[in-house]
Order: structure tokens, then sequence, then C-alpha cells
């Protein structure tokens, strides 16, 4: 610890501590552009000069000299430093006006005016006018990608977005050229960005240079009502902020929750907003001769009960979707139960996952808070880059703090880190548990991260796979044994045993033909059932289990309705409601309530309150919002342990961008699925 | 004061006063004008009904930045924007004004980086229903067309007190 005295506070701060954070730990602001808190230090825009004493007699950037950097005073008095003196009053309106020499003044057509740094900063430590009146520098306009418009001439070189790409997406995909006034950001040769997390470059410009391409001149930062919420486009559950305008979301942003995400969000999570409005189903829908027509909610509820009726409930069944809330599933199931059914399931990929194994055999154990203290990493039949980018980009941030060794057992992608690549399937990871190899290396590991992707999982030898990895993974106190999953409500749906009773049939099972009479989807779409059940459908976009439906009952998106996802590691998180679902359409649990009461099983709940209470009884740690409850290790060791077959591991996701309904209705993400695949010809603009 | 007041009333200086002033007036010209016939002379600076101006090219002015939106005290106005489809740039796709709602402070034309929303000299606006005091984009456009050069003349006059 090294003291400081700050505008004559004396602060005592870590001596490595940089000037700026020693200020903002004495409560002083320092005005910064090119500087982030998760991103190395640049010092290029000295925008945070102040003045030292015990230091060079000239401002010093307060974001590149740390405290220790500075001598005490000739009787051993602590270093100060200044930041309201003349000398930084002056060093600021003159680093201000040298920045606005070649900003344009066009704040009134600019999407950023009303959050952009530099208006800000402008105001509160710029000079009052100009007094440039020479020709100013224009730039022209780069194509960096379908999500990330440009306007180059607004650009300060600031660099935080050659660095993000650098540092956490690890793709490089942009750079500097050029010197002095002639200095650009850019891609190289224009191409379109690589990365997964590419969007984020937007929330890091402190200008209007880079901005989201698909929310382009639609509303001002001021007409949104901002709303906390929770992605589901993976299952991670990365923290988000649902901007709506009126009743249209226009726009999500990430919020700062270190402990998940930190501030990042993937691109499906951030520009998959335009599919909340298209292919949305408003109304109750009912098949008739083979075609689709809108119907009333009592005509559907009437087909819905007529066929309960005449179905015995071992020929019934329910799938849960990946996008549903923990109380929709809950009500599903309460309505399930009280039909008498067996036959539920929310493994739509066949994940080899069973709640009586433990709460342990399918949680990220680790956490993603973990991810940093780990010394060794197995990706097993995995591909986080596109399961997960953000909890990638942690993986990777990890790999860059040094002394990580990781080895990937599956396909070999492009993870952004390098790895060794230990086999395709359950052999090679045979081999590491056998102690040979990378075994050795996790051996020694204190604290060896075992990630076991659903590509080991969703396979018929996924409960031996699992049995083999967590043997690798506890050691002591540290449970290293996490599975990632790929569907937001996976977890939720487990902790609530949203899985076969007693001799009930799987979703893999339940979607063969013959094999039910009635089967109630509630918001699957990704699994195909086969001709012949009766299948009700209820959820949000015209997707796969809506063509297939029989009856149509329209559910509410995930930023519609007050819902809990349960991420990966087990934390339970409460998203808000955010809008009103289209049309007639209500949310999923009410249209299970309401159903229940046609079929004279009437569920005891009446509102969410209600049905809240019930789950929390049934479940207590679904009480604690934004806590893990923490699953005993001890479990692992009870995995039934199998046959292994020789077939490789394959991730299930074949394209990131269009994972879920909401991401296939959005055109933006079409778009980018397309680039992605090299189909897109890359148009220099 | 008694005495004094005793003496006014004695020679009826009231009355006297009283009626000077209503000689005095009779002889100056009469303020009273035969309205609408005659109007009285309007400040450059008068604020009423509002225009949507366009540039002498055509281009209509507005860019839809929505300060008048965000600054309007009594939210009469209402904005939606978009990128226009021939060329991409920044336009509104919606303009209105509840003429209803608006209190005529002139906020919007001062928050108007463009001159493009302005008050105009027209007071005379009545109209028999309410609904037809809802502005929608296309009719302040033609309260431009209308009224461009006297608006024109009126911020030029205006211009050396900006």
């Amino acid at each position: 610890m090294a003291k400081i005295i700050v505008d004559g506070i004396e602060v005592d701060v870590p001596a490595e501590y940089t000037l700026l954070q020693a200020a903002e730990t004495a409560g002083k602001e320092i005005p910064r552009f090119c500087f982030h808190e998760r991103l190395s230090v640049a010092g290029n825009c000295r925008m945070c000069l102040v003045e030292v004493k015990g230091g060079p007699p000239k401002p010093t950037a307060s974001c590149a000299m740390s405290v220790k950097d500075l001598r005490p005073g000739p009787n051993g008095e602590p270093p100060e430093m200044f930041t309201n003196s003349p000398m930084v009053k002056k060093a600021r309106e003159g680093v201000m006006e040298f920045l606005l020499i070649n900003h344009p003044l066009d704040c009134p057509i600019c999407d950023q005016g009303g959050e952009c740094d530099l208006q800000d900063q402008a105001l509160a430590f710029g000079r009052d006018r100009s007094r440039y009146t020479e020709n100013k520098n224009a730039v022209e306009n780069k194509y960096i990608g379908p999500l990330v418009k440009t306007e180059m001439t607004r650009c300060i070189q600031c660099t935080r977005c050659v660095r993000f790409t650098a540092e956490i997406c690890g793709t490089s995909d942009m750079g500097n050229i050029g010197r002095g006034e002639d200095s650009e950001i850019t891609t190289y040769l224009q191409s379109a960005m690589r990365s997964e997390l590419q969007g984020n470059v937007t929330d890091l410009c402190p200008v209007g240079a880079l901005l989201p391409r698909p929310q382009n001149f639609r509303a001002r930062p001021w007409e949104y009502t901002k709303t906390p919420g929770v992605d589901v486009s993976d299952a991670l559950g990365a923290n988000i902020r649902i901007d709506t305008r009126g009743r249209e979301v226009i726009r999500i942003l990430p919020r700062i929750n270190d402990a998940v995400n930190e501030e990042w969000i993937s691109d499906k999570a951030r520009q998959s907003v335009d599919g909340l409005k298209l292919q949305r189903l408003d109304r109750p829908y009912l098949r008739e001769n083979g075609r689709l027509r809108p119907a009333s909610w009592s005509e559907a509820f009437g087909a819905i009960a007529a066929k309960v009726q005449a179905t015995s409930p071992d020929k019934t069944g329910f799938i849960g979707g990946d996008l549903s809330s923990v109380e929709d599933l809950f009500a599903a199931k309460a309505l399930a139960d009280k039909l008498g059914v067996k036959n539920i399931d929310a493994r739509q990929d066949g994940a080899k996952l069973d709640p009586k194994n433990g709460r342990a055999s399918y949680l990220f154990n680790a956490s993603v808070e973990g991810i940093d203290a780990a010394d060794a990493l197995l990706i097993i039949g995995s591909n986080p880059r596109w399961e997960s980018p953000v909890l990638n980009a942690r993986i990777r941030r990890r790999w860059r703090a040094g002394d990580f060794h990781i080895a990937v057992i599956g396909e070999p992608h492009d993870l952004t880190y390098p790895y060794e690549h230990l086999g395709a399937g359950p052999d090679a990871l045979a081999k590491v548990a056998r102690g040979e190899g990378f075994g050795e290396v996790l051996a020694k590991a204190e604290r060896p991260l075992i990630l076991v992707g659903a590509g080991a999982l969703a396979r018929e030898d996924g409960a031996a796979i699992a049995a083999l990895a967590a043997k690798l993974a506890v050691k002591g106190d540290w449970n290293g044994y996490s599975v990632l999953h790929t569907a937001a409500s996976r977890v939720g749906a487990l902790d609530i045993g949203f899985v076969p009773g007693e001799g009930g049939l799987t979703a893999a099972a339940m979607a063969k033909a013959g094999a039910l009479d009635l089967l109630f989807l509630v918001g699957a779409d990704e699994i195909n059932v086969e001709p012949g059940a009766f299948v009700v459908y209820v959820g949000t976009h015209g997707d796969r289990g809506a063509h297939r439906a029989d009856v149509i009952l329209p559910g509410a998106a995930y930023t519609e309705k007050s819902g809990l996802y349960v991420n990966t590691e087990g934390r339970v998180q409460l998203t808000d409601r955010a809008g009103f679902p289209p049309g007639d359409a209500r949310e999923d649990w009410a249209v299970f309530r309401a159903l229940s009461a046609v079929l004279g099983k009437t569920l005891p709940f009446d509102s969410l309150a209600q049905l809240r209470a019930l789950l929390n009884k049934a479940v207590p740690h679904m009480a604690q919002i934004d806590e893990i409850e923490k699953a005993d290790a001890g479990a692992l060791t009870k995995l039934p342990a199998g046959a292994l077959s020789g077939a490789a591991f394959v991730s299930p996701i074949t394209d990131f961008y269009l994972t879920n309904p909401i991401a296939r209705a959005s055109k933006v993400m079409a778009e980018c699925s397309a680039l992605a695949k090299g189909a897109l010809k890359q148009a220099a603009e | 004061m008694q005495i004094t007041a005793a003496i006014k009333s004695l020679f009826l200086k009231e009355f006297f006063g009283a009626f000077f002033l209503a000689f005095r007036y009779m002889l100056k010209p009469k303020p009273t004008i035969n309205y609408p016939h005659e109007k009285n002379p309007q400040s450059p600076r008068y604020r009423g009904e509002h225009a949507l101006r366009r540039y002498p090219n055509g281009e209509e002015r507005c860019i839809a930045c929505k300060l008048c939106e965000a600054i309007c005290p009594a939210q009469a106005i209402t904005i939606e924007a978009e990128p226009r489809g021939n060329d991409g740039t920044r336009r509104t796709t919606r303009y209105d004004i509840d003429m209803v709602k608006c209190i005529y402070c002139g906020f919007c034309q001062e928050a108007c980086p463009v001159d493009a929303i302005v008050e105009g000299p027209n007071a005379e606006f009545a109209t028999e229903t309410r609904e037809e005091l809802y502005y929608d984009k296309q009719r302040l456009l033609d309260n431009g067309a209308m009224w461009e050069r006297e608006i024109a003349r009126n911020i030029a006059a205006d211009a050396p007190y900006r």
C-alpha cells in the first residue's frame, strides 16, 4: 500500500494503482477517453492529465502513471496530485480543443448524441467557444460488418476498439494505419469483423464513430425506457438492459456484472432484437383440414380439452423449450402432474443429465468467476466460442494471464487462444483419465477445470463421459466439473425436475411417431416431432414447433415477462418485463393456468406472486436471486460409469447466429449468418 | 387635509379632470382597428402557427435530431425517424405537433439546429374540429411552403440580435 494525497485528501491505495484509480478512490472524477478498466492502458488521448508533486513538472497522464512512480517529499511526505488546479484545467481545455479540431459538429445527426463521452466532457471540461477556423479533416467510412456502422470522421483515435478486438475478442480485426493527422482506424482491407463479440465496440466507442447499424437513426438515448433483464441466447445468462421505446424493444445493452458477463454480451444477445417483432404469434390458431386458422382462446382451449379427455395420461407428453423461464416450466409441470402425465422432458437435445444424480452433475461447478482461478482447462465436446462467446472471452482472459494449459477433445475450432488438440472422441478422454499426456498436466494442476459441452453429453454414452470427466475435476475443495449448457432454460428445468417421471419417456422418445397421442410443446422448437401426435404449441414465434402444431397458443418472449432463469453455473437471475406480448399473447404460465381451469384441473395459483411462492416452497434456492446455491461435489463420485462409444464429439451448434426462434426470425442474424458462411460478398461501401 | 379635500370637492376638480381627459382622447386617432381588414404591426419574433421549412433546393431541412421533441415543455411533438430509403440520410418518417397541447413558447425553434421547425407569423388557423389541430408532417411542410417568404424575412430581420 502507498499513500497519496489527492486534492488534499490522503488515501491509502495499492502501490500499483494508477493515479486515475487513486483519484477515483478519493472520489475525484478524471475525464478519459482511451482508458477503459477492462482494456490495457494506451495513454494516447491525454484527457486524463493531472498535476503531480513529486513527479515530472508538467501535466501527467494519470491513466499511465502509477502511484509507486511518484517520489515522496523531502521529509517523507506522501506524493501529491491535483485534479482541479489551474494547470490541470488549462491542460484539459487544450486537449479538448485539439480533439475537437477534427471532430465534426454533427451532433444533431449523430446517434451517439445524448450518450456521448466527448459531448459530456466537452461540456464539463472544454472551453465554451472555438478558435479554430481552418478546414477540418474528413475520413472515409469503412465497412466493418453488418452490426457496426462507421462514421470515421468522428473518430478520435482512442484505440479502444483496436485493443478490444485484440485483447478480449482475440481476433485482432481492427488496427490503426497512418500517422498523425492521417491515422485511421480500419479493419484489414475493410473486411468484416469476425468476432462474436464485435457489437461491444459500439458500447466502447466514446464518440459516434462506431454505432450499432440495426438501430441506425431509430431513437435517442433519452427516449428509452430501461429495464434490467437477462439474456437467453445462451446459458451464461448475461445481464442485459432492455431499452424500449413505446412498446417496441429497440436495443439491448449489457449490464455490468463481474461475476457473469463483466460488461460484454454476444452479438446474438445484442442484435437479435428485431426477431422479437417478426414472425410473432399474436393470436391462437387451430388446424382445420390441414391448415391453421385464427381462433379464439376459448375455441383453442375447447379443442385441447376434447383431446385431453380422449387421451390417457401415458399417451400425453410435455416438452420444455430452451427459452422458457422457470415459472413457465413450473406451471407446465404442475399441469402435467395434475393430469397424471409422466412424460415430461426439457432436454430436447437428449443430454444425459439427470437431477437424480445430484445438482453438481449438471452445473458449471467451477463458476464463471472460477475460470480466473483455474490452472488447467480441458474442453470436452464443446465449442465455447459459439456456445457462449462471453464465457470464451473469460477463458481467453485467463489464458492471457499466463500459466494456463488448455486442451480440447472434440472438433478443433478456432477458440481465439491456443490449445492442445487431444483427439476427437471418447478414446482421447479415456487416455487422459488414465493419466497419460494431458492427464499429467491435470494431475499436477491444483484447480483443473473440466468444461463438458453438449457435444459430449447429448449422446448415448453421455452419462459415462460425464462420469469419466467428473473424476478428473474434483480436488479437495475445488470442483472443476463444469457443464456448459446450450439452453438458457436448461438448469432451471433440471432444478425443478422437468424430466421424465417414473417410466416416463424422454424428449427424443416422445417425438417418435406413434409414441404419443397428445404432445404439449412449451416453446420447444429444437426438436423434430414426427407425424402422428396432436401437438399443442405454446410459444412465441412461427418456428418449427408452430409449423408442426395442431393448436397454437401465443406466449410471451423473454423481454415480455418477468421470469427467473438459472444460468449454467446455477445462478438464479430475475428478468423484468420490458414490454407486453403482441396481440392476444399471454405469459406461458398464465396460459397453462387458464387451460387448467378449462380442463377442470385448476392450478393452485392466480398470480405470478402465488406461483413464485409455490416455486420457492418446492425449490427453495429459487428465492435466492443472483446467488449460486453450491452443489455437493460428493454426488459426482457416484455418477454411473458405462461403456464408451468410438464416435467423435460434435457440437450441437452448427450456426452460432441461428440457435433459437428469436434469432431465426431476425433479419440481422440472418445477415450475420450468411456473412459467417461466406455467402455474402463483402461490399466495400 | 380636510380643507384641501373640501376645496377639491367644492370646485369639482375630479369632474373637470375627467372631462378634460375624455376631451383629449376625443381628438386623438382611434386605436380600434377594423380586423380582419386591418391588422396591427407584428414583430419578427412573433410566435404563431408552426411550419417545417425546406432548403431553397427543395430538400427538407429537418434532420430528425429530436431536440424539439426533447425540449417541448408540453410534449406536443412526436417524431419517428429512420434512414431515408434513397440516400440513407437521417429523416423523420413522422413529425406530429398537437397544436392543442402546444403552448407557443417557441422552444422548438430555439432548439432547432437547422431552422427547420419555426413558428411563423400566422395566428389565424382556428378550426371547426379538434382533430384538424393535430398537425402531421405534410401539413407542417405545406405551412412552410405557404409562409416561406414571411418566415425567411422574419429570420433575417431578427438575425442581428441572435
